[in-house]
């Protein structure tokens, strides 16, 4: 046998630590941006390198309306977790909805621009190095949304299911940094792509 | 105050089924268990590895050998790097790591158990996928093996063209999805460390072991994802036809230098931390004395996390860079030597007035400590951009961050191995068996790696499968391949020191090295839930405090 | 603590002896060595040219400040060991616990960030004197391009192709006429490096890399690829003959000259243009454009063939043609699967390519 006595006290100022769930989600954006930042150092890099095919100004159009949904929708997820935290379910899960739909909205948008830029302009991922950096990066950017999607659909179904309570608020919140990274990305790529590389 | 004095039992003998009790280790998600996983895993392909690096030892062991072809020479060296760096050497600090952080900051487990779980086995099974070339290689032209790019895969030779089959894809994918794995690990880690120390525990009062890997997990989450990047985009160009690298359509084999290197470099010190860690805990106590300046050795730490991540390009300095580039990486890079001489520097101050025991983990310190100031010392020259232009891609090199590696790495790994196997199993290993390893190793390592620096000066490059007679390197090569033996040898009685003091050992009660950090205030091993009570610390060292109650830390912190 | 505790008195002797039988021989190999092949052997620290020779000169302050900081640290490492080690007649009480002392941090901390200075500095200036040198009127200009795995080397202003084996006049630092050489690649990453020459610079495709040599003494030295370039990469070998300046004009005239017509081969040449030969193989005068292999208008007056992977003898003129897998496996040239008498005739053929 063996024994240990420690010392504990009850007149110590409480020990208050970090969120777990927040400070593992924050880890893992960093770990995203640093993956997003070598895609746009690739784009960047590669501006005016193509030695053919067709060049962003020919044929790029810029997604206004998308963004403005998709940059709406870090607000509407704030308006949800505002309303979680202030135990108004129903109004929780009107506000989940609106951003689940905005974002839909975005990858419907960005579905249809590549549409567009495959058929109709010839531009594909193997076309030159602007056709694969922009595929790669606008791409990758799409998953995270689409990765974004799944997991506001996993949590609207537990809404629509009643278990979804106010003390979950904490956790919708660290799910929204994710969220709000989505679109702080799509920000940078935006500039990047259709003011920059333009 | 109030004070409780917890009786722990000894840990009854687990007496179900074999087939439950092997079930038990592949559902768990008990750090302790994981950490031991990922230890065996990497012991496992540290053999494997090991074999690569001796078939490569023997066909150099005369110049124009014929004991393999070139394409099977070429597969060894992209092998076992690949192997020793992703399937060894950072499982096996994970799995330390992930065993002891826990019970060093005084918690019961990770603060993702499930996912530290799920990093295991995505590690284990990136392993899985890239031996699975051996077998599985032969792609659609009916050619590609194992893949032979190197473990650095420079493009263009991976890209279609020049790398047919699919060896250079499972290169790809068995990194990216370990590489996940590991990502997963780092959060795991950070998570932990910042979120889940015992009260009174203050950052300023963690053990150095769990500080150094906070920043090494840091480093991960910054270093390794550039590589998965480089890997998606390496994939878009084979599977899709994209030319991120594809220089004949204006495509740069630089960049790719550039994404791997900024992966590269910090990945060294991702390996080379712990390893400190390692150290940091071993010297104190075997001489007898508190690490010798904590903040420093804290703040030197995280100035080579940051200093690090702006080195990578002299890895580059003969792809013709600027002048300018070149002499920034050169300041840079001897820049980065200065924290690191710090922390030498510390550890001998540890030892300074001190009463030093020579037990195993203690010499395999020592070792360390005269190879890691060689090693650094090495690194200064490649540092030297036109010093670099002659020693760069040389067998220079390669003794160089073999030196880093096993003579720095693997000695703390192997000290860190005897210093906690007691903990780990409840037994002591034998102390004759393991001098007999250390100087076995001792001998081998010092005969191949310190003669290697030779060929290299008389230009030797690298990654070539034989030479030619009359260039002055064939003396050099065939002491280098003798060493190698000695090194198999002191492993060998490694092994079998942990196999036999597994059933043999007697038996090491809680505490048998009089230390004072968490994990020896619990039983050997410790039960599954740790701590029956969560500890209450005041200072670095809460075991001195207990067992020095007149002289506690905390009133000289 | 429990266990026996005591280093073996043996090891603690042998320990510093076999340290010093190392360090002994370390420094005799880079002394000593076999003479008559010593010319042969790349030995860095053995320039003949202006680059090596800079190098060299900074490696002896790098290598001369890293020795002195080994110097004081292993013997303070030594030391400690020695002095603060546990003795058998120990009280068992603890040393004094001492945390840390700030002036020692200090003064470890300032001391190596000014010998990082003085290093960077010194080693900045060689860095430019090196890679921003001027060059000089009469600077003889080489293209080197990388094959996988042989040399191409072309002296555009002087009309000249050639292949693995480089031919460069000597440079009188009175009258310099050193070699400058643009580096690129035809298809992966290869590094020319000629230890004894210059450090080695990467030929890299769809780049333009630069390097320079003035050689001071005539004679042959050897290099080879320095960069992974797949499987042949090992015999990838470079061969740098710098010539008086006579020598060198006399080897340029020859080179210029068109390929030599003997009656007496022309079958082999016959066998030569109609096979698959002159898809890779340029023969100037013939009916041949192939670049993807060496040059062979002047083949014999190389010493090696297979980029010095062999002896150019017929033997091996003979199995190269037959069977290139024989001499260097996993080259990509083809074994041209000739039959006996073609292949005589060929090696023929080729043998009047001087």
């Amino acid at each position: 046998m063996s024994s240990v006595a420690f010392a504990r006290s009850s007149t110590e100022p409480a020990w208050v630590l970090p969120s777990r769930g927040r400070v593992g989600m924050i880890s893992l954006i960093a770990a995203e941006s640093a993956i997003f930042t070598i895609f746009v150092v690739a784009y960047i890099f590669y501006i005016g390198k193509s030695l053919s095919g067709p060049m962003p100004k020919d044929v790029l159009e810029t997604p206004v309306s998308d963004t403005i949904c998709l940059l709406s929708s870090s607000l509407t997820i704030h308006l949800a977790v505002r309303a979680l935290r202030n135990a108004k379910i129903a109004m929780f899960g009107v506000w989940w909805f609106a951003t689940m739909a905005l974002g839909a909205i975005f990858l419907v948008g960005t579905g249809r621009e590549w549409q567009r830029l495959i058929f109709d302009r010839g531009l594909t991922i193997n076309t030159n190095l602007f056709g694969t950096t922009y595929y790669s990066l606008v791409g990758l950017h799409a998953f995270h949304v689409t990765a974004g999607l799944i997991g506001l659909a996993i949590v609207m179904i537990f809404t629509l299911l009643g278990k979804v309570k106010p003390e979950h608020s904490e956790r919708a919140d660290v799910f929204s940094l994710y969220w709000h990274f989505v679109d702080a990305v799509w920000v940078i790529v935006f500039t990047v792509v259709y003011v920059i590389g333009r | 105050m109030a004070s409780e004095t917890i009786a722990l039992g000894v840990v009854d003998q687990d007496r179900r089924p074999i087939s439950e009790r092997l079930h038990d280790w592949v559902v768990t998600v008990d750090h302790k268990k994981l950490g031991i996983l990922y230890i065996l895993y990497a012991l496992l392909f540290l053999v494997i590895g090991g074999i690569e690096a001796t078939i490569m030892r023997i066909q150099l062991i005369v110049p124009n050998n014929h004991f393999v072809s070139p394409e099977v020479f070429n597969r060894m060296f992209t092998m076992h790097g690949t192997t020793m760096i992703f399937f060894v050497v950072m499982p096996i600090l994970f799995g330390f790591g992930t065993y002891l952080v826990p019970l060093m900051i005084g918690t019961r487990d990770m603060a993702f158990p499930r996912l530290n779980a799920l990093s295991f086995w995505l590690t284990a099974f990136g392993g899985l996928l890239l031996y699975y070339s051996f077998i599985g290689g032969n792609g659609l032209y009916g050619a590609g093996n194992a893949p032979d790019v190197g473990w650095f895969a420079y493009a263009p030779l991976t890209s279609r063209a020049f790398s047919r089959g699919h060896s250079t894809d499972f290169w790809t994918l068995g990194l990216l999805v370990s590489g996940i794995g590991t990502i997963g690990t780092a959060v795991n880690f950070i998570t932990t460390i910042l979120c889940m120390r015992c009260p009174g525990m203050t950052l300023g009062k963690m053990p150095l072991l769990a500080w150094l890997n906070l920043v090494m997990a840091g480093m991960v989450i910054l270093a390794v994802s550039p590589l998965t990047a480089a890997q998606i985009m390496l994939s878009i160009d084979r599977y899709t036809g994209g030319h991120f690298f594809d220089t004949q359509a204006g495509g740069s084999a630089v960049l790719w230098m550039h994404f791997f290197w900024i992966f590269g470099h910090p990945e060294v010190y991702v390996l080379v931390i712990p390893a400190f860690a390692f150290a940091s805990e071993i010297i104190p106590v075997f001489s007898r004395k508190p690490i010798f300046g904590y903040p420093v050795m804290v703040a030197a730490t995280v100035c080579i996390g940051f200093v690090s991540l702006s080195v990578w390009a002299h890895h580059m300095f003969t792809v013709g860079m600027s002048s300018y580039a070149n002499s920034f990486f050169t300041i840079t890079t001897m820049a980065v030597g200065v924290p690191t001489g710090i922390k030498i520097f510390n550890w001998i101050g540890t030892m300074w007035g001190g009463k030093i025991q020579f037990r195993a983990p203690m010499l395999f310190c020592i070792g360390f400590l005269f190879q890691f100031l060689i090693a650094g010392l090495t690194g200064i020259m490649l540092a030297a951009s036109p010093f670099n232009w002659q020693l760069g891609n040389s067998y220079f090199v390669v003794a160089h961050f073999h030196y880093v590696i096993v003579g720095g790495i693997l000695f703390t790994l192997f000290g860190a191995f005897y210093y906690w196997f007691p903990k780990m199993s409840g037994r002591m290993y034998s102390e004759t068996l393991a001098k007999w390893h250390f100087w076995l190793f001792l001998i081998g390592f010092h005969l191949t790696f310190d003669f290697m620096h030779i060929p290299g000066m008389l230009g030797m490059p690298r990654r070539i499968y034989t030479y030619e007679p009359g260039r002055g390197w064939d003396i050099w090569n065939l002491i280098v391949t003798i060493g190698v033996f000695f090194q198999i040898a002191g492993v060998v009685v490694f092994v079998g020191n942990l196999l036999w003091s597994l059933c043999k050992g007697e038996t090491a009660g809680g505490d048998p090295w009089d230390a004072w950090t968490l994990e020896w205030s619990t039983t050997s091993p410790p039960p599954e839930y740790n701590f029956a009570t969560i500890p209450v610390v005041e200072s670095r060292r809460p075991l001195w405090d207990i067992k020095h109650p007149e002289d506690p830390d905390w009133k000289y912190e | 603590m429990k266990g026996k505790d005591k280093v073996p008195g043996m090891t603690r002797k042998l320990a510093p002896l076999a340290l010093l039988i190392a360090g002994f021989l370390l420094v005799a190999s880079l002394c000593f060595g076999a003479p008559e092949s010593r010319a042969q052997i790349p030995n860095i620290f053995r320039p003949e040219s202006t680059p090596a020779d800079s190098i060299f000169r900074l490696s002896l302050l790098v290598l001369a400040v890293t020795g002195l900081i080994f110097l004081i640290v292993f013997g303070l490492l030594v030391y400690s060991v020695v002095k603060y080690r546990r003795r058998g007649a120990d009280d068992g009480r603890e040393p004094p616990q001492v945390y840390g002392s700030n002036q020692v941090e200090l003064a470890w901390t300032v001391i190596p960030v000014l010998i990082v200075l003085v290093l960077f500095l010194a080693t900045a200036r060689v860095i430019h004197s090196i890679q921003d040198a001027p060059e000089p009127r009469g600077t003889i200009r080489v293209i080197a391009i990388g094959h996988q795995f042989w040399w191409e080397f072309r002296y555009p202003a002087l009309g000249v192709v050639t292949a693995n084996e480089l031919h460069v006049p000597v440079s009188d630092p009175s009258h310099p006429s050193p070699t400058f050489l643009t580096l690129l690649s035809a298809d992966t990453d290869h590094s020319f490096w000629v230890p004894r020459l210059a450090g080695k610079t990467d030929l890299i495709p769809n780049r333009v890399n630069h390097t320079w040599i003035d050689p001071h003494e005539t004679g042959l030295y050897l290099g080879q690829c320095a960069q992974y370039c797949g499987t042949q990469h090992a015999k990838m070998l470079l061969r740098v003959y710098v010539d008086s300046q006579e020598q060198f004009e006399e080897w340029i005239e020859k080179q210029r000259m068109p390929a030599a017509t003997d009656s007496g081969a022309e079958e082999g040449r016959r066998i030569f243009e109609s096979t698959a030969c002159v898809n890779c193989h340029a023969v100037s005068g013939a009916v041949t454009d192939g670049r993807f292999g060496p040059d062979l208008t002047h083949l014999m007056s190389r010493n090696t063939i297979a980029s010095g992977a062999a002896p150019n003898t017929r033997e091996n003129l003979r199995t190269w043609i037959r069977n290139p897998d024989a001499i260097k496996p996993g080259s990509l040239m083809p074994a041209m699967q000739l039959n006996d008498h073609d292949l005589d005739a060929v090696t023929a053929y080729l043998e009047t390519l001087r």
